[in-house]
């Protein structure tokens, strides 16, 4: 048989392709010498990457609103997560703390916690998905972030978001993201203040993203249409992130 | 677009096992480093959410083709009981016949159906843990999120399940390999259609 195919063998690339295959399993399973490090594929990866943003900003659906669940459901504390653990988080001030405006916002006068404290509050109870795998149900409240834009005359229509953060972690967001009716500027959990570890006094929570789009510790928001890198796209992980 | 799909599962499965030790179902499963695709976590992510390319408009294209050419039918159906303990009673006596590479028997009908359900079910669990809200009534068929995510990995423990004995059979009949690096062997099926007059069993 081998014998009668011999020469459709020889011509046929389907050949080359497992050759390919078996050459990429190769390289992959090298330890200590990963594939995806080498700049050409970091490359493609990262274009792949960007690609599924345009996906799921197409497929976002900007009125459809998250699962929400009961209060019995609500796990106390919160899950931490960071880029660090939770010994080492730094407490923000709440008397000294300020939240700064910048970029296409008409009144960029600073907020104090006590000005911010007497805005009205939405409270959502949603699930907070990592993209570790693990989630939990939590119980945020604090100004919706959409009417916020509205009252300090931010631009709608700007593209992005930014979060700039007092433990030097910046993440942006998609302003159709900023602009959904689960979309706040949480000041507490579970009806108290927000604790040190999971953001005292200001962080965003939104039911759309994974949980690192979800900045802590907040003390500015920029509204603009420059796309800057943040902590996490920077190291390869989606920026979009939506759920 | 075996060889195709082949890649795909590689890079699925060896990028999942990376992104699934991050935050273990099961305490005793660790994945080892040595044949998880991606040193790090984003790696993993990025090379499951190219791959998922790959697999999935691969597969819509085999499933369209196989309904198409009615393949599937011809070749997968129909699966009788009788048929079946025939196969499995030859098959312990050693006395399997592959003489005819493109006529399966009941037990490879019965095998190659249920991984074209495990592929689909695995792409709709992925779906539904890739956007959770976004499709979240596709989510709330499964249940939890963590239900999701079991089902999903029971659907790649499936798969792994079938490649070993694919594999290990495929290596067992080396006429077979053959054909699917050839091109398939040439068709002499009654009747003969259109479909099966070309060269098909690497499809």
């Amino acid at each position: 048989m081998l014998a009668a195919n011999r020469e459709l063998i020889e011509t046929i690339n389907r050949r080359n392709v497992l050759r390919g295959a078996i050459s990429l399993g190769a390289l992959t399973l090298l330890t200590g010498c990963d594939v995806s490090e080498e700049e050409p594929v970091q490359k493609a990866l990262r274009a792949v990457s960007s690609w599924n943003d345009r996906v799921q900003a197409t497929i976002f659906r900007p009125d459809h609103l998250a699962p929400t669940f009961d209060v019995s459901q609500v796990v106390r504390p919160p899950r931490f997560n960071a880029h660090f653990d939770i010994e080492d988080v730094k407490p923000v001030d709440g008397a000294t703390w300020k939240l700064e405006l910048a970029g296409l916002v008409a009144d960029k006068r600073p907020w104090t916690a006590q000005q911010i404290y007497q805005l009205p509050e939405q409270e959502i109870i949603i699930r907070h998905i990592c993209v570790e795998g693990w989630d939990y149900i939590g119980q945020w409240s604090g100004p919706n972030l959409r009417s916020f834009f509205e009252r300090i005359g931010a631009d709608l229509s700007a593209k992005y978001v930014y979060f700039h953060c007092a433990d030097d972690y910046t993440e942006s967001i998609d302003m159709a993201t900023a602009l959904h009716p689960q979309t706040i500027l949480a000041t507490r959990y579970a009806n108290e203040a927000i604790t040190d570890p999971f953001g005292f006094p200001l962080r965003l929570r939104t039911s759309t993203k994974l949980g690192y789009k979800n900045a802590k510790w907040v003390k500015a928001i920029e509204v603009t249409n420059t796309f800057t890198e943040t902590f996490w796209s920077e190291q390869g992980f989606n920026w979009f992130a939506g759920i | 677009m075996h060889w195709t799909n082949a890649i795909a599962i590689f890079i699925m499965i060896g990028s999942g096992w990376k992104i699934y030790n991050d935050d273990v179902i099961f305490g005793w499963l660790h994945f080892p480093d040595a044949v998880v695709i991606g040193k790090w976590a984003q790696y993993g992510l990025q090379w499951h959410f190219f791959g998922m390319w790959i697999f999935v408009l691969n597969g819509v294209a085999y499933l369209a083709y196989g309904i198409a050419t009615r393949r599937f039918r011809q070749k997968l159906f129909p699966i009788s009981i009788r048929e079946l303990l025939a196969t499995v009673s030859d098959a312990l006596r050693f006395k399997l016949g592959h003489d005819d590479l493109t006529h399966y028997n009941a037990v490879q009908k019965i095998l190659y159906l249920g991984i074209i359900l495990i592929g689909i079910l695995i792409v709709i669990s992925g779906l539904a843990l890739w956007k959770p809200v976004q499709f979240s009534e596709l989510a709330a068929l499964f249940g939890s999120f963590q239900t999701i995510r079991l089902v999903h990995f029971l659907c790649m423990s499936a798969i792994v399940l079938f490649l070993l004995v694919h594999i290990a059979l495929a290596l067992l009949v080396p006429q077979s390999l053959v054909a699917m690096l050839t091109g398939g062997p040439v068709v002499r099926d009654e009747p003969m259609s259109v479909a099966d007059a070309t060269p098909t069993s690497s499809g």
